[in-house]
């Protein structure tokens, strides 16, 4: 398999990207029909290339089972990637042992969408925002990380008065603070955040929202940031990649993604967010996209996305549209361009 | 309160009370409104606002230790009172629910075939044959492709939008009046939720019939709702026109959701967020439930409880309908700000 060549985004002139990823491939074997059925590939991520800079947010969309959260955990290789490439500062992480996972995980970590269900019912808060120093700085002594956990504490809106309280006391929205406050506290260059908000009620979800925002620009992060919610995304991306069937449709920068769409998939999928305005809402018009998501055990020929597409014509179904670029802001893996 | 006769469905002063291990629990509070034929009403509200207690209320579905109070006349009958074999009979038939985990209502012993041509047999009395041709129909109403072999299949054999739409097909067998609709598109992603509200809207179109939803999302408010009332702390904040409520809220929570929602067309730099957490149902302030996390809270709003009554002012001249809401202060400094912070 080629390596793809890196996407034509000329970004920051010669900084060096924070992670790099190249050609990712993640294929699950799932078993097929039958008693006797051979076992089937499923490919949950299919050839997925991006570049991620320090202090940038990379949001990734894309419905159900698209295979966005299954790209997460590979690029930590907490799922490990079937082929390609993934660069973490320069360094190829390709035939890397679990201890030069342990040093990258440091510096990554991830925030998830179940609050609760993310954080161990049996520790206390300050035992659960400790793991990862004790973990990854067993020299550091008792006092220091206790320090530090309460520094934490405090910078994601909690009180020091919670320290030894445990998950079940707090609300939801409390609780994505201390999962956000666990991944922060190896104060890490990336964090990697699967629906962070999407069990939120929306006044909790705002707060979350505003609180890494205020986190990155304070500590220089950089994020991941995986929902399905395109309003969410858009608010906190600085750059977006649309995934269809562990494929990705495009990758534009936030403004030109969203004002001037070019994969007809994304196109679809702007115009069904509903907006919170009756007189806009009512009147417009929605590209509604005609059946069901195929089976990505077997995706259609072609482009996976043309089954459903408004525009498909007779090269879709022979040939897989690279993703190339459409201008400066944007790549596109579609054949109308 | 007076009986409406053009009201299709008439709650006043509806409350639900839980009886738990830590004493009472008013979850739902004096909540009054009517529905006419054709007509969607939405209720908004975040969780613990009472939203999907005060509709299982109506449909005789509260927990065992739920009690519902307050009077819900549907064509005439109260709801809360009747027998629960005179309930059975308006249950599925003239009043159906739908709910956001379609599996949770969908029998997954049963094919899709029996589960519908039973609720037919049941409360229309027709034979099987003639069940099975509706319940057919009824499905390529919801644009379930090859409906006729696909009704033979079980529940987990279809796709979560799917079944959404199957639950949806077996709500309106019987073309019931008024449907109770629970966050029906919460689990669906946007391209499927954007169909099933087309669905809904075309079904409305088609049949008239009357739609209560259930949601925390604006914007699925914003594209289907005549009428919303939002809810705090289960009493009503605010209720009037999807007009009013979007362009003209008066109520400070209302002002806060609005702000709160992330736009897809506009980006401000910050979200505004409500402060605080969810409210603790039972231990709510003597005074106003929003009071612990209200912008404009006043040293009376923890102690008195702000009565619900119109909105006396100029801004809903232009509505049928008078906006009401609970609050102590001014319209006017609700709106201002409005104009200040909503695009």
């Amino acid at each position: 398999m080629s390596v793809a060549p890196t996407p034509a985004l000329p970004r920051r002139g010669q900084e060096q990207p924070l992670l790099a990823v190249r050609d990712l491939h993640v294929d699950f074997k799932v078993r097929g029909e039958g008693l006797l059925a051979p076992r089937r590939t499923l490919k949950a991520v299919n050839g997925v290339s991006f570049d991620l800079y320090p202090g940038e947010t990379l949001g990734i969309v894309g419905e159900s089972g698209c295979g966005k959260s299954t790209l997460a955990r590979a690029i930590l290789n907490l799922i490990p990637a079937t082929a390609g490439k993934v660069v973490w500062m320069g360094r190829d992480m390709s035939g890397a042992t679990p201890a030069d996972w342990q040093q990258v995980r440091r510096n990554v970590q991830m925030v998830f969408q179940d609050p609760l269900a993310s954080l161990n019912p049996r520790m206390n808060v300050a035992r659960i925002i400790g793991e990862p120093l004790r973990t990854h700085r067993p020299d550091m002594a008792d006092a220091e990380v206790l320090a530090r956990v309460k520094a934490m504490l405090v910078k994601v809106g909690l009180a020091e008065a919670h320290l030894y309280r445990y998950p079940h006391e707090f609300s939801g929205g409390q609780c994505q603070r201390i999962g956000i406050a666990r991944a922060l506290i190896l104060e890490p260059k990336l964090i990697v955040c699967d629906e962070p908000v999407s069990a939120l009620d929306v006044s909790i979800q705002a707060q979350i929202i505003n609180l890494l925002k205020d986190l990155q620009k304070e500590m220089q992060l950089a994020l991941v940031f995986i929902a399905h919610d395109l309003a969410v995304v858009r608010h906190v991306s600085q750059r977006i990649l649309v995934m269809y069937l562990g494929r990705t449709m495009e990758l534009a920068d936030k403004h030109d993604l969203y004002a001037d769409p070019k994969h007809p998939y994304t196109r679809a999928l702007l115009s069904a967010v509903p907006l919170a305005d009756p007189r806009r809402e009512r009147g417009k018009v929605i590209q509604m996209l005609s059946g069901d998501l195929p089976s990505p055990i077997d995706p259609p020929s072609g482009c996976v996305f043309r089954t459903r597409c408004p525009h498909a014509f007779d090269r879709c179904a022979a040939e897989i549209p690279p993703l190339k670029a459409i201008n400066e802001h944007t790549q596109a893996a579609c054949w109308l361009y | 309160m007076a009986v409406d006769n053009n009201k299709l469905i008439e709650v006043d002063d509806l409350s639900v009370k839980f009886a738990t291990p830590d004493g009472e629990i008013t979850a739902v509070n004096g909540l009054s409104f009517g529905l006419e034929r054709g007509q969607t009403f939405g209720i908004v509200g975040e969780s613990g606002s009472g939203k999907s207690q005060s509709m299982l209320a109506l449909m005789g579905l509260l927990a065992i230790n739920g009690r519902a109070s307050g009077r819900a006349l549907f064509n005439g009958e109260d709801l809360l009172s009747l027998p629960a074999q005179r309930l059975n009979r308006i249950r599925g038939n003239r009043v159906a629910m739908i709910f956001q985990d379609p599996m949770t209502s969908l029998n997954p012993y049963l094919t899709v075939e029996r589960q519908m041509t039973e609720v037919l047999e049941l409360h229309k009395g027709l034979t099987r044959r003639s069940a099975l041709s509706l319940a057919i129909s009824t499905l390529e109403q919801v644009r379930i492709p090859d409906a006729a072999r696909r009704i033979r299949m079980y529940p987990h054999e279809f796709s979560g939008g799917m079944r959404q739409r199957i639950m949806i097909a077996m709500a309106l067998l019987c073309q019931p009046d008024l449907l109770i609709a629970d966050e029906p598109t919460t689990a669906l992603d946007v391209t499927v939720q954007a169909q099933t509200m087309a669905l809904l809207r075309d079904l409305q179109r088609d049949f008239g019939t009357a739609i209560i939803l259930i949601t925390h999302d604006l914007g699925v408010v914003a594209g289907l709702c005549d009428q919303v009332m939002v809810l705090y702390g289960g009493r009503i904040m605010e209720q009037g026109s999807a007009e009013s409520i979007f362009y003209r809220p008066t109520h400070p929570y209302t002002l806060g959701l609005l702000g709160a929602v992330p736009k897809l067309d506009h980006e401000g730099d910050r979200l505004l967020a409500i402060p605080g957490v969810p409210p603790n149902m039972a231990h709510l302030p003597a005074g106003c439930p929003f009071s612990e996390r209200c912008t404009f809270v006043m040293e009376r709003c923890a102690t008195q409880r702000p009565a619900l009554r119109p909105a006396d002012s100029p801004t809903e001249a232009d509505d049928e309908v008078a906006v009401l809401r609970a609050c102590h202060r001014e319209v006017i400094e609700i709106t201002r700000e409005a104009e200040r912070v909503l695009p």
